[in-house]
């Protein structure tokens, strides 16, 4: 029986117990039903080109195979394009784009089985040349394959010419692929009339539901999702489990089994899309001072093969251009290019992170261009200030404490005598160089697309007084459904031990939004509360007539209910209320207020509030070969009034170490026939323990309510903390940039390989040598 | 010979009758047994979410090793005592020191690696008292976690040492389970197979040569680290495939005087206590070898029979001045490890033919040995380039002897002798680095791909000699920014 606040609890993880005991159930892990059969998915040999001829009958003939499944077998639609823009076939006919393109299922009764069966296809093509990166999809005109999107304030032309220093310059950021440990997974049940049930390991439920029924020619009635948790998600999980639902569900569909679909690691990374690569060209008009005039900036994307969410990805990314900073002049476009490689999705940040990275690069061009500290830079072109709190997007910057948090972590940190013995340890030490960087971050928090900021909840609460728990939110690790029982527990009065938390399905909260954004907690804790609210209300209605009280008397506190001078449990208040035929289940809902977006005009209000924090790493370098080590990081983070300070701090620290990853080790490299050839962690190297920085100090600001009546005043924290390790990619730079005595901008793209450290390292100390 | 396979999961003695050859212990685990704890991550023994204990035998003792379950072969577990994250709960539902510890300190987020990482942490909580953050990082380098940022993991690591060990029941119940192992060993050869595929498990050094010998086209298996992958990525059928992990002949390591000799079954592990008698160098190297579960696994003898052109020790050993010792029947050869490899993925062992033992030279008074290992991350990472120097110099401080060997550079781990050529005769200093580094080219044409750009191999080719002059010279500069020698240089 909880005596204490519950909101605002270190508590661990709901599951924390089941995990390290192996008992917490994945898909693959549930019982499997009788007649189970599995599926593997037969994928493309080539990029670009035609599919002229599909002989499966090898595969027919292979042992323990069922069925195959080609476009010709989907009663419905094959189609999975997310955006509606029927781009994304389920298996290819005709158009071949990108290596490693579904073209037909094959069925048996192992995995085993499917797999080897799945190799045994013979396709020929008519192969084209497939265009892989942006600089050749531009080369080639390739056509965009969404809506660019145009940000402008202000006359950007006449502030460049007017400004007394200009520069232009290009930085490249690489992607990301996603890495979550349980891979995708699907497992179909057919029931009867048409219906189907999909155990499906996505952060979208509702969406999948549509994408099976779209597929199976059956209204989303007829179609279940459910899903318990994931094994990781981080944006992997939004629109990729797409295919693997649908190519189960139609297997299942046509056999009448049961039908499971794993992909193996490497084909899941040959098939998923992953974070969008870009290339911003920018041009910057600042002053002697460090204070930028105008930016003018073009992020190409390579997206991939079709739109999927390249059109929302693009857009973030030109949210976020601005990071902290205030551009008196500015104009953002993005061009979404279409090349033919995995179609790029979401990634935790969704494009936010390759546009900070960029607002970042411009404050460390002005900073070398004038001689500045990048740290003083930074300050100096902070929104706030008369006329100097408004967006690209003309949104208000309405809560803005960037400067205070930067100002907290350099003091607590002990930035500048650090960067002071620095620069004195380099000057003495001619192979290993150190460097630090301090780098803030804004995030705009709600979905852009604004019809996404709405959540429901459905509560029942038993005659016992136990309730079982349900929303619309997913459970991918980062502990939603954890804060979210600790809004209902504090909302009742009661124990975590009273509230069963039941797995996220399509058939309890229907409509429901990906879980992604940041959102889970704001949007399901808010509607989670509603549905408290309701039956609080009910139940205090009763209690007043049946206790003679007034409302005010009433009061739901922790471990009892105060009717009155009488205290009462609340199972005895249960009772007594379904006794008298109250009723004790209710669903909830929530609608974020305030924000609005018109995309055409590039104006609106489109987030709700900025989540806010600074980081400050310290790394060293090897100038011989460009290895490196991250020494020491500390961070200030804004979660507002935090749910639970041990899952919001494990989440700065995850995300940070996530973001350390993309732009450092994690390199997405492709052959030149558009074969991936990082799709396993033999060859894709994300974070391992000793990667993290030794010295790790993280801090949550403290006593900084939201300012917007989020639920209990917090933040949202989800992906702002993997973009304070921008911080890394600095640091790294100026330790480059000691080669060339601080003179002359690294321009250290991402991910910073140690190859591309050591050419940054040779290209600033031939800079410095010529200038000699 | 013996036609099952026996061993310990948990308290149950299992016996196997058939099974396909390279059944995985994953599979096995999960699809077999319904025991779902253990998880299935990447299926090539990359990212430890597989990971399991794994009790061996070892004279009167048992070892523990972490291994990853998803590319052992089941029969290879043949007289072991297997440990899976279901065991670890007390019966009455306490959790493990080791489980606790990770409740405790946050370590699962979405929990997917969680069982992994609880393995690996049990087997250093079953090895090492009061482990080292170092020793801590090292044990969990192969299991990768997505979403904590390894943090509270180490805190985890760190804060169940302070258990009481031995009221453990795995550590009480150790004499018992060494006992029942005991009553399992025999020196049978295992024979079992799926009714198609066979797989044998000689368990003398006599029976295996016989056995090669029989069977020419056998796939030997050592720590299946590399064989595994042939399974489950390259969708291999091997047949038959003859196991080497039984013999224990094959593991030992003795110190000869001037070198040292190893069984080709010595794993990873043992290697690097052995080599780092040699050099604090060869230390790092080891140290930085695959992960913990894959250095367990791994053999000094699969290393190099492997013939892969970005194994680690194979430049190590060559510059060492390594020698091959390979049997057939009876019958042995000798030859420079170096001239073991013919060509990509081409040794020089007959059909029949297995290594048996290297022998490794240890180093001379005075003379100058360097490894660096580079690669895109640092612990766990396959290399982009391995360098491998011994230097001998005369009295006069001119290089007479020059052995530089590299990996990551062509199909096949290779010394640089124009560059070698270019030191021989010169002091050892910044002149006749420039003049090995500008011979570099003419050893080398590396290729471009996932791990590094041809240019950037050849230029860190040529810049690890220069650490290598300035360790040597100037010891007081500092060069490398991780690892035992950064941490020795800082004090």
């Amino acid at each position: 029986m909880a005596t204490r606040p519950i909101v605002g609890s270190p508590l661990k993880h709901d599951s924390a117990e089941k995990h390290v005991a192996g008992e917490a159930l994945y898909i693959d892990d549930i019982a499997e039903p009788a007649g189970l059969a599995h599926a593997y998915i037969g994928l493309s040999t080539i990029a670009h080109g035609k599919l002229l001829s599909l002989n499966l009958s090898a595969v027919e003939a292979a042992p323990g195979v069922l069925s195959v499944l080609t476009a010709i077998d989907i009663p419905g639609e094959n189609d999975i394009s997310s955006t509606h823009k029927h781009d994304e076939p389920v298996f290819a006919t005709s158009d071949i784009l990108h290596h490693g393109q579904p073209l037909f299922a094959v069925i048996a009764e192992t995995r085993e089985q499917a797999r080897h069966a799945a190799l045994l296809a013979r396709a020929t093509y008519d192969e084209a040349p497939p265009l892989l990166d942006v600089a050749a999809a531009r080369a080639a005109g390739s056509e965009l394959v969404t809506e660019p999107l145009k940000l402008e304030r202000g006359d950007v032309a006449s502030a460049l010419a007017n400004s007394p220093r200009r520069l232009k310059g290009t930085m490249a950021i690489g992607g990301q692929d996603h890495f979550y440990l349980e891979s995708q997974i699907s497992l179909a049940i057919p029931g009867e009339d048409q219906d189907m049930l999909v155990l499906c390991s996505t952060q979208h439920p509702s969406e999948v539901q549509h994408m099976v029924a779209n597929v199976l020619g059956v209204g989303s009635h007829a179609v279940t999702i459910e899903v318990r948790r994931m094994g990781g998600g981080f944006g992997g999980k939004e629109t990729q489990a797409n295919l693997f639902a649908c190519v189960a569900a139609l297997a299942a569909r046509k056999l009448k089994r049961p039908v499971k679909l794993r992909p193996d690691r490497d084909d899941d990374m040959v098939i998923t899309g992953k974070r969008h690569d870009f290339v911003v060209d920018y041009e910057i008009g600042f002053d002697d001072e460090g204070r930028i005039h105008a930016v003018d900036a073009v992020y190409a994307a390579r997206c991939g093969w079709n739109a999927d969410l390249s059109g929302p990805v693009t857009d973030r990314a030109l949210f976020h251009m601005d990071n902290c900073y205030f551009y008196p002049a500015v104009r953002a476009r993005s061009e979404p290019l279409r090349t033919h490689t995995v179609s790029n999705t979401a990634f935790r940040g969704f494009g936010g992170p390759q546009g900070m990275v960029g607002a970042e690069r411009f404050i460390e061009e002005v900073a070398y261009a004038t001689g500045l500290d990048p740290l003083e830079v930074r300050k100096r072109n902070l929104y706030g200030g008369e006329g100097r709190a408004i967006t690209p997007y003309h949104q208000p910057v309405e809560d803005m404490i960037a400067a205070e948090v930067i100002d907290d972590l350099s003091h607590s940190c002990d930035y500048r005598a650090r960067q002071a013995a620095i620069r004195a340890f380099n000057r003495q030490s001619p192979v290993i160089k150190r460097g630090i960087a301090l780098t803030p971050v804004k995030f705009g928090i709600s979905f852009t697309a604004t019809w996404y900021n709405q959540a429901g909840a459905l509560v029942h609460v038993y005659t016992d007084g136990t309730v079982a728990l349900n929303h619309g939110g997913t459970e991918m690790g980062q502990g939603l459904y954890q804060k979210v029982a600790q809004v209902v527990a504090q909302a009742f009065g009661i124990g975590l031990e009273q509230i069963k938390i039941t797995a996220t399905t399509t058939g309890k909260v229907p409509n429901t939004s990906a879980t992604a954004a940041s959102s889970g907690s704001d949007l399901n804790g808010m509607a989670a509360l509603d549905a408290c609210e309701t039956i609080k209300a009910r139940l205090t209605a009763f209690a007043c007539k049946h206790w003679q009280e007034k409302p005010e008397a009433i009061a739901f506190l922790p471990g009892r209910v105060q009717v009155g001078t009488r205290e009462i449990g609340f199972v005895e208040l249960v009772k007594a209320a379904y006794m008298a035929r109250v009723q004790l289940s209710a669903t909830g809902f929530y609608a974020t207020p305030k924000i609005h977006w018109d995309r055409k005009a590039g104006r609106g209000h489109p987030f709700y509030y900025f989540a806010y924090g600074a980081a400050a790493a310290e790394v060293a370098i090897d100038t011989l070969t460009g290895e490196y080590k991250v020494e020491r990081v500390d961070i200030l983070h804004d979660c507002g009034n935090p749910l639970n300070p041990a899952i919001d701090k494990g989440q700065i620290e995850g995300g940070f170490v996530q973001g350390m990853g993309w732009l450092t080790t994690e390199e997405l490299v492709w052959d030149e026939k558009g074969r991936l050839k990082t799709h396993a962690p033999s060859t894709y190297k994300i974070p391992v323990a000793s990667d993290r920085p030794r010295i790790f100090n993280v801090a949550l600001l403290e006593k900084a309510p939201n300012r917007e009546h989020t639920i209990h005043r917090s933040k949202a924290v989800g992906e702002p903390p993997l973009m304070l390790a921008i911080s890394v990619l600095h640091a790294l730079s100026d330790a480059v940039a000691s080669v060339g005595d601080y003179r002359f901008c690294p321009q250290l793209d991402a991910p910073a390989t140690p190859e591309r450290v050591l050419d940054a390292v040779e290209r600033v100390r031939a800079l410095a040598e010529a200038a000699q | 010979m013996r036609e099952t396979v026996r061993f310990l999961l948990g308290d149950e003695l299992v016996e196997i009758a058939s099974c396909d050859p390279t059944r995985t212990v994953l599979d096995w685990l999960r699809l077999d047994r319904r025991r779902t704890g253990t998880k299935e991550g990447c299926a090539e023994g990359d990212c430890g979410a597989c990971t399991i204990v794994v009790g061996r035998l070892d004279g009167d003792r048992l070892r523990y090793e972490a291994i990853n379950a998803c590319i052992r072969f089941l029969p290879t577990l043949d007289g072991c005592h297997v440990l899976t994250v279901e065991h670890l709960k007390a019966p009455d539902g306490t959790l493990h020191p080791v489980q606790q510890a990770m409740v405790d300190c946050h370590g699962s987020q979405c929990g997917f690696c969680t069982p992994g990482f609880i393995m690996s942490l049990l087997a250093l909580w079953l090895n090492e008292r009061a482990p080292s953050v170092q020793r801590i990082e090292d044990a969990l380098a192969g299991n990768l976690c997505r979403c904590t940022g390894y943090e509270p993991i180490i805190a985890a690591a760190q804060r169940m040492d302070s258990a009481e060990r031995e009221k453990d029941r795995f550590v009480a119940g150790l004499p018992a389970t060494i006992a029942r192992l005991k009553a399992l060993a025999d020196s049978e050869t295992i024979s079992i197979g799926d009714g198609e595929r066979h797989f044998y498990a000689p368990a003398t050094t006599a029976a295996l040569a016989e056995l090669v010998s029989t069977h020419p086209q056998a796939t030997l298996v050592a720590g299946a680290t590399d064989v595994g992958l042939w399974v489950t990525k390259g969708m291999r059928r091997l047949d038959p495939v003859i196991y080497l992990g039984r013999i224990d002949a094959l593991r030992g390591i003795s110190d000869e005087g001037d070198h040292l000799r190893f069984g080709a079954m010595a794993n990873q592990i043992a290697v690097r206590e052995a080599l780092a008698t040699i050099s604090p160098q060869l230390d790092e190297m080891m140290r930085r070898f695959g992960g913990e579960q894959v250095r367990n696994a791994g053999t000094i003898g699969g290393n190099i029979a492997n013939g892969s052109p970005i194994g680690d020790l194979p430049p190590a050993l060559i510059a060492l001045g390594a020698t091959l010792v390979l049997r057939k029947g009876s019958e042995r050869r000798q030859l420079p490890l170096e001239a073991f490899f013919l060509d990509y993925r081409k040794q020089d062992r007959q059909p029949g033919e297995f290594v048996e033992t290297v022998l490794v030279p240890k180093l001379p008074a005075g003379a100058l040995f360097h490894i660096s290992k580079i690669s895109k991350r640092f612990d766990e990472d396959i290399s982009a380039v391995c360098g491998a120097f011994y230097l001998a110099l005369d009295q006069a401080g001119r290089v007479n002897e020059a052995r530089l060997a590299y990996g990551g550079m062509a199909g096949i781990p290779k010394r640089a002798k124009a560059a070698e050529a270019a030191l021989l005769g010169r002091s050892w200093d910044e002149a006749a680095v420039a003049a090995a580094i500008a011979a570099l080219a003419q050893d080398f044409t590396p290729l471009t791909d996932m791990r590094a750009s041809a240019a950037y191999r050849l230029k860190v080719a040529g810049n690890l000699l220069r650490r290598f002059l300035i360790e040597t010279t100037t010891p007081e500069t500092s060069t490398r920014v991780a690892g035992l020698l950064a941490e020795a240089a800082h004090g």
